[in-house]
């Protein structure tokens, strides 16, 4: 009864006041994030941050809830998006699995059931290896290493047929080595195997490896990125991010493979609402605590919005589904 | 030893007047938070991490630690009261804890979880205190196939440590693997056992079976018993509490023997679920009364718990020292760390020694204050068992169905755990034990996640399960506990048959 009571005044108003709600929306009850990963995983955190930067600076004051939905590799995030058609208090928070789990999986959620809000920064990928347990201490020395032994090199990562794995496989066909994959539940437990000298190499993001580099248990190859990390601050070794070379220059011939940090809202979300999101968002990537998240991670600060972020999404899922093609994970259509 | 004036330090930052409130107020919300099925410890910690944001990070951990404290206790409430553990480390205490409650013995079963519970945790605590830069190189040693060898020991432990027919722990353990398949797979990133339900793709929800599988499957054995509820007779007596209290010495030996299995399962990646499981297995075959196990034996509460809380301390071990939550809370706690601008690792130790050492000396000053309030509450708590079964039932009935709704707000988890109590039901009426089960379900992915890397690893060659002197030991000690019943059956065969009575399948084994 209530919800028709809600409707019939929601349409009074919407009569009263037929041009001035647009660009007013604003949200007057709780909003819920609901992050695509578990706990303390990547999109958990940044989930976090978004929330902490825009509490804690005022920019949204009605509470926020965090809520993890991680399974299925966080497609039921977004298959939970499908059921809240036009909710503009649910966002949901991730990276480009949004568009690259349909590819491999058969699932009930397509692209067309989510409205794009905003990219707010990107991961790059490094490639890390264990220098004492290896003997590895260059991207040189990496490539010799595999050619010794085709598929007895052991490289890590998290989860399969996702970002890391797909990192590999470009890996694999730049350089002409043959690698073992072996996934793991999260990036941070394959860097600890690295560490330990159980597997020889993974790849990730900075964060998730950087306290194992300051213990000297790690150390970074190469990132694939078109241009060195800009961050100069020395970490370990008297190296820092700016000092560890592109993947290109160092011999592995692979493109720009950062991770978008994504943020959605269910199909169908009116306009105003999106406005008000866009608007937000933006704001936030500029707030101190989001910004010392950056540093953190040694990301690559790049916003995007409206069209440039749909575009990009389009480029980003053709050039997955490209990979996922010539490696033959593209699930069979029915 | 360096690690103590550190400690002392670590006591001067964490025994303030403030940090003292806050202790007090996160192990009372924790509780609460444990006592409703459905929303435990990692979903409580989650909604009161935002409220830390503004605290400094010594603040924030010690509440969100005391609130884990609080949440631990708890969840071994409801497993007392109403046959539901709250988390998944709390399983075992249902064996014989809802038993000897069903007794009219509630305060006393309430009393020895928690007063052992408090001994494992400080235990924990003592060794974190004294091992902490071991730790972190010794945890380093665990490849893929030593974390096999850990899960093959507590399933091995449960094999030959069960009291009932070994055949019917077998099947319902591999009934539990197959329910721990459910959901995408990590090696293949293939759905598996799905059936395309979209409710699948996560995989089946631990908290849903249990709720289904021991509060529902328990209220239907109840209901076909007559609705006796033997709570009704309790008497209500504090003294109950301090007699109970000092009782507990008395299990000294289950006290070492489970503190030892959990500090050991905490510091290696086995985790307090199965500490729990295997303690419980272990002290039905080293006690003296382990046939009474299952029936509300005291030590049957005493072991788990112990085990489950030690193991539950030194987790957060691994956590602070290499990033690797031990469970989902200190998964939780971690992405806390992050947002506060710590990051956890092995530097961790040296660049924020304030932190770490007030965290630690916090831990043991919360899981005090957290004894004391808990122990305080058990009178409340009896209290609620002593209301007749109309009145009981429905309630318990109520929470489940709720407990199973809030796990994902999902219409099919409430079918799903209807589903269980069913399973749960025929599993009792036949005498399969249901303990395998979940024990299979809650490390089966784990298990075999790190028996599929092993094997990529080494290119198909089991050889790397006795490729080092750490992982040969485990696998052998495994096989060895697997192997028990049969070599002391053997050697008392050789004596001839005196002790018949032993051997046979006891009527309710958990």
């Amino acid at each position: 009864m209530p919800k028709h009571a809600l409707t019939a005044l929601a349409l009074c108003l919407g009569l009263a006041a037929p041009s001035v709600a647009l660009a007013e929306w604003k949200p007057n009850r709780p909003v819920e994030f609901v992050a695509a990963a578990g706990p303390g995983g990547g999109t958990d955190t940044f989930a976090r941050v978004v929330q902490s930067a825009l509490s804690k600076n005022e920019l949204l004051t009605t509470p926020i809830i965090v809520s993890n939905k991680a399974g299925g590799s966080g497609a039921e995030t977004f298959i939970y998006a499908k059921t809240n058609k036009s909710d503009p208090y649910k966002l949901y928070f991730g990276t480009q699995d949004a568009y690259v789990l349909p590819l491999a999986n058969k699932l009930s959620y397509s692209l067309k059931d989510l409205t794009p809000i905003a990219a707010m920064v990107f991961d790059p990928f490094i490639l890390w290896v264990n220098p004492k347990t290896s003997g590895i201490e260059d991207v040189k020395g990496f490539i010799a290493k595999a050619k010794e032994a085709p598929g007895q090199l052991k490289l890590g990562g998290a989860k399969a047929k996702e970002a890391d794995e797909t990192l590999m496989t470009l890996i694999e066909y730049s350089t002409g080595v043959d690698l073992t994959y072996i996934p793991y539940k999260s990036g941070s437990e394959a860097a600890i195997q690295v560490a330990g000298g159980h597997i020889t190499a993974n790849v990730n993001n900075p964060s998730e490896s950087v306290e194992q580099w300051k213990a000297g248990v790690q150390k970074p190859l190469c990132v694939f990125e078109n241009e060195r990390l800009a961050d100069t601050t020395v970490i370990a070794d008297g190296m820092s991010w700016h000092d560890v070379p592109t993947c290109k220059e160092a011999g592995i011939a692979v493109d720009s493979f950062a991770q978008p940090r994504t943020i959605w809202a269910a199909a169908d979300l009116p306009p105003e609402a999106l406005a008000y999101y866009t608007d937000l968002f933006t704001k936030a990537a500029a707030a101190p605590e989001f910004k010392s998240y950056q540093e953190r991670g040694a990301q690559i600060p790049r916003l995007l919005t409206g069209d440039a972020f749909k575009d990009f999404i389009k480029k980003h899922e053709a050039s997955y589904a490209e990979i996922y093609k010539r490696n033959g994970w593209l699930r069979a259509e029915q | 030893m360096g690690n103590f004036g550190q400690l002392m330090d670590g006591f001067a930052v964490a025994l303030t007047a403030h940090h003292l409130m806050i202790m007090v107020m996160g192990v009372l919300l924790g509780l609460v938070v444990g006592v409703l099925p459905g929303l435990g410890a990692p979903n409580g910690v989650s909604l009161l991490l935002p409220l830390t944001f503004t605290m400094d990070p010594i603040s924030a951990i010690i509440l969100l630690t005391s609130m884990y404290w609080g949440a631990l206790f708890g969840g071994s409430t409801t497993s007392i009261l109403f046959n539901i553990p709250g988390e998944p480390s709390s399983v075992a205490t249902t064996f014989d804890g809802y038993p000897l409650a069903k007794q009219g013995q509630a305060a006393r079963a309430l009393t020895l979880a928690f007063t052992s519970a408090g001994i494992g945790a400080l235990t924990g605590v003592l060794v974190i205190t004294l091992l902490s830069g071991w730790v972190a190189n010794f945890a380093l040693r665990f490849g893929a196939a030593e974390y096999f060898a850990v899960y093959f020991m507590a399933f091995a432990s449960f094999i030959g440590m069960s009291g009932g027919s070994p055949f019917k722990t077998l099947v319902s353990m591999m009934l539990g693997f197959a329910a721990a398949t459910v959901g995408i797979d990590t090696i293949s990133g293939e759905a598996r056992l799905t059936f395309e339900f979209d409710e699948l793709i996560g995989g089946i929800s631990f908290l849903i079976a249990v709720i289904g599988l021991f509060g529902l499957g328990e209220l239907l054995l109840t209901m076909e018993e007559g609705l006796k509820f033997e709570g009704v007779k309790a008497k209500l007596d504090i003294r109950v509490i301090a007699r109970t209290v000092a009782e507990v010495p008395r299990y000294w030996a289950t006290l070492i023997r489970s503190a030892l299995i959990g500090c050991w399962m905490g510091i290696t990646p086995g985790g307090p679920t199965a500490a729990s499981f295997m303690s419980y297995a272990l002290g039905r075959r080293f006690s003296r009364r382990g046939r009474f196990f299952g029936k509300g034996e005291p030590e049957g509460i005493v072991a788990p718990e112990t085990a489950d809380h030690s193991a539950g301390s030194c987790a957060l071990l691994p956590m602070l020292a290499l990033g690797i939550p031990g469970s989902a809370t200190a998964a939780v706690m971690m992405g806390g760390l992050m947002i506060w601008g710590l990051s956890p690792g092995p530097m961790l130790f040296t660049s924020q020694p304030d932190f770490v050492w007030g965290l630690i000396a916090s831990m043991y000053m919360g899981n005090i204050i957290a004894v004391v309030l808990v122990l305080a509450t058990v009178p409340l708590f009896a209290f609620i068992l002593r209301a007749p079964f109309t009145v009981v039932g429905p309630l318990i009935t109520v929470v489940c169905v709720i407990g199973a709704y809030t796990v994902a707000n999902h219409m099919f988890d409430v079918w799903l755990a209807l589903g269980f109590g069913i399973v749960g039901y025929v599993f009792k009426k036949l005498d399969y034990p249901l303990a395998p089960f979940v024990l299979a379900m809650v490390l089966g992915d784990k298990a075999e996640d790190s028996f599929r890397q092993a094997m990529l690893t080494s290119d198909g060659s089991p050889a790397i399960f006795f490729s080092n002197g750490l992982v040969a030991t485990m696998m052998g000690l495994g096989l060895l506990l697997l192997c028990l019943p049969v070599i002391s059956a053997l050697i008392k065969g050789g004596r001839g048959p005196k002790d018949g009575t032993a051997a046979a399948p006891e009527g309710r084994s958990a």
